[in-house]
């Protein structure tokens, strides 16, 4: 039951973020938002989880399944090494500092 | 779906307490993996455009998870293991994202 809650989760995460990318147009952009989103989302859903307001299956459902494959590292981590292979430092720069300093920023403000 | 599935069970084979192993191990393995799909495929041309989308951004983009990545790093309780978190997580991203391109490209030369 909770691999299913996961899978399912993971299916509609993983949608979601293949819409945002399509709606951006511009890659980076995309995949800052969802992860920026995604990551605001899961806060919440660890807190509500923490103090017992939602329960496993909702956790595994929404938490892992959704938030984990609606966000991405790979993608994130290919951005940069493109900037940084076309010799574009500032870019690459800009988006790591922008990609850390918001989501961490975000989500100690929830917590 | 596929993706997230794996993440999940990713994260119950590989248990640290103090130190998100799990999310770090599936953050690594996927850049490589992604880097190496991509730069691959961009020389050979050997799947069809559908399957690429569903490997790179359904199933690579949803193993990977970045929201885990930042809610874990806000979570940790000393300054020094968040701090080690996030550059291993960066650094580490970033020089497997560069060895799946090296080797995508060595494998061009080589045929």
């Amino acid at each position: 039951m909770s691999i299913l809650c996961v899978a399912a989760g993971g299916f509609l995460g993983s949608i979601c973020r293949f819409s945002i990318s399509i709606l951006f147009n511009k890659h980076t952009i995309g995949t800052w938002i969802a992860n920026l989103s995604g990551a605001i989302l899961l806060a919440f859903l660890y807190k509500w989880h923490y103090n017992e307001v939602i329960g496993e299956l909702v956790w595994l459902f929404l938490g892992i399944g959704f938030c984990g494959a609606y966000t991405t590292f790979s993608t994130f981590g290919n951005e940069t090494l493109n900037y940084i292979l076309q010799k574009e430092f500032g870019k690459a720069m800009i988006y790591i500092f922008f990609s850390l300093t918001i989501p961490l920023l975000a989500v100690y403000y929830i917590f | 779906m596929i993706g997230s599935t794996l993440r999940y069970f990713i994260s119950l084979i590989l248990i640290s307490p103090g130190f998100p192993l799990s999310t770090l191990t599936v953050n690594l393995l996927g850049c490589f993996l992604l880097s190496f799909l991509l730069n691959v495929e961009r020389s050979r041309k050997l799947l069809s455009p559908n399957l690429m989308t569903g490997l790179t951004t359904g199933v690579l983009g949803s193993f990977t998870t970045y929201s885990t990545f930042v809610v874990e790093a806000a979570n940790l309780n000393s300054s020094t293991t968040t701090f080690l978190y996030i550059v291993s997580s960066l650094v580490g991203g970033l020089l497997c994202c560069y060895a799946g391109f090296k080797l995508a490209n060595r494998r061009k030369v080589a045929t």
